[in-house]
């Protein structure tokens, strides 16, 4: 006894299911519905129409975890709207020039060997600057 | 609150819509529709004759509008569903924003809005908070900061919570959270001890919360205290004695029928005394 269809039986059930399910058989006869692209958006929250302060509120030193948290929320806000605010800079450029001129010294004289140091001198602020050139090679003219 | 409303002469035409633009700031009517600036050409009786040139190809792609509170989408046109008067913003992307400007003392609840709850009961791994809506909000006890499976939030059955929803729509349960997006608490969280929760109406509350609101610059120059406001039309006021909690909530549910003047003869009795 033969389990299983012969291969021409196959075929035949092949065809007959493709006969009767055909590529028409997945797309339902309806009228092609519309999209319609709408430019409306519908928003239930008043949080977006009008620019409400933060909820809880502190005065006088009631609350002052609260009073902290009013100026933070409250400057988020605005800054939201104002997006062209420049960074603030804690620390400004030109006493960041400063600083490093200072540091250049400190570092410098920490990696130069014993005969090197005598260069360094303390200024009148403290500061530690280089005055002797350091001696480098000096490539022959000729 | 207290203004003299212009009072429409005319009857209000049956589905006659008129422009958005124009109704700005009146009174407007649950049915009515409103058009959108850029239907005024197409739909008014002046241009049947002529239709201005438009040279961009691009005529027909409009601007975003969002409709606020109040008001539905109804086609191409915005339908009123709340009483009330047509605001207006203009925000910087987009085209501008759309909303009724109306009175309820009824909360639904709207996502993102924080609000004041309180617990009603404890089952498992959420609390069901009352916000005043049609049904308990949950809240369950990993939405706060620093909250793990082992390390619990200390919330008890009556305690007040300041809250925002994440889910809150007609189909759904509404949902809150204690934290925001980042994990943070911001001043949510369990509403300490002591003081007096009472309700007012929404509109009220907006007032009150407004960027540039007179009485809150007042009260707040009284003396030392702590008020927080929920969008659900529940204040939570406290200060150092039970008579100022009191005056302070008596003040704030007041207000809301005062003109300027009554208020301040009320704030300058109060500062003598």
């Amino acid at each position: 006894m033969q389990r299983g269809l012969d291969s021409e039986t196959k075929k035949q059930l092949e065809e007959e299911e493709k006969k009767i399910i055909s590529d028409e058989h997945w797309y339902l006869d309806l009228p092609e519905l519309k999209e319609k692209e709408s430019f409306i958006i519908e928003e239930q929250s008043f949080s977006l129409c009008e620019d409400l302060l933060y909820g809880r509120m502190s005065f006088r030193g009631f609350n002052p975890e609260v009073e902290k948290l009013m100026l933070l929320m409250n400057a988020k806000n605005k800054a939201e709207e104002a997006e062209d605010e420049t960074v603030e800079l804690d620390v400004s450029d030109e006493e960041m020039a400063r600083r490093y001129e200072t540091l250049v010294g400190t570092i410098g004289k920490k990696y130069a060997r014993k005969r090197d140091r005598a260069n360094y001198e303390e200024d009148e602020n403290g500061d530690i600057k280089q005055i002797k050139t350091k001696k480098m090679f000096l490539k022959p003219q000729d | 609150m207290a203004e003299v409303v212009s009072v429409m002469t005319e009857p209000p035409a049956g589905g006659r819509a008129r422009a958005a633009r124009t109704t700005l700031g009146q009174v407007v009517l649950p049915g009515e529709e409103l058009l959108l600036p850029e239907q005024e050409d197409e739909g008014g009786p002046g241009s049947a004759g002529e239709r201005p040139l438009r040279l961009n190809a691009e005529a027909r792609s409009r601007v975003r509008v969002v409709c606020g509170p109040g008001l539905r989408r109804c086609g191409d046109r915005l339908l009123v569903t709340k009483c009330g008067r047509l605001r207006h913003k203009e925000p910087g992307s987009g085209g501008g924003v759309y909303w009724v400007d109306s009175q309820q003392k009824r909360y639904v609840p709207v996502k993102g809005d924080h609000v004041i709850g309180i617990v009603t009961a404890k089952s498992g791994d959420i609390f069901k908070v009352d916000v005043g809506g049609s049904e308990p909000a949950s809240l369950s006890y990993l939405a706060f900061e620093g909250a793990t499976k082992r390390n619990r939030p200390n919330v008890q059955v009556g305690d007040l919570i300041y809250g925002q929803f994440v889910v809150a729509n007609k189909d759904m349960e509404p949902e809150m959270v204690c934290i925001d997006s980042c994990g943070r608490a911001n001043g949510m969280g369990v509403i300490g001890q002591d003081g007096l929760l009472f309700k007012v109406t929404l509109g009220l509350i907006r007032k009150l919360l407004a960027p540039d609101c007179e009485i809150i610059q007042e009260v707040g120059k009284l003396y030392p205290l702590e008020i927080v406001f929920g969008m659900n039309g529940r204040v939570w006021v406290k200060a150092k004695t039970i008579q100022q909690t009191l005056i302070l909530a008596n003040i704030l549910e007041a207000c809301e029928h005062m003109t300027a003047d009554q208020r301040k003869q009320i704030f300058s009795r109060l500062a003598e005394s």
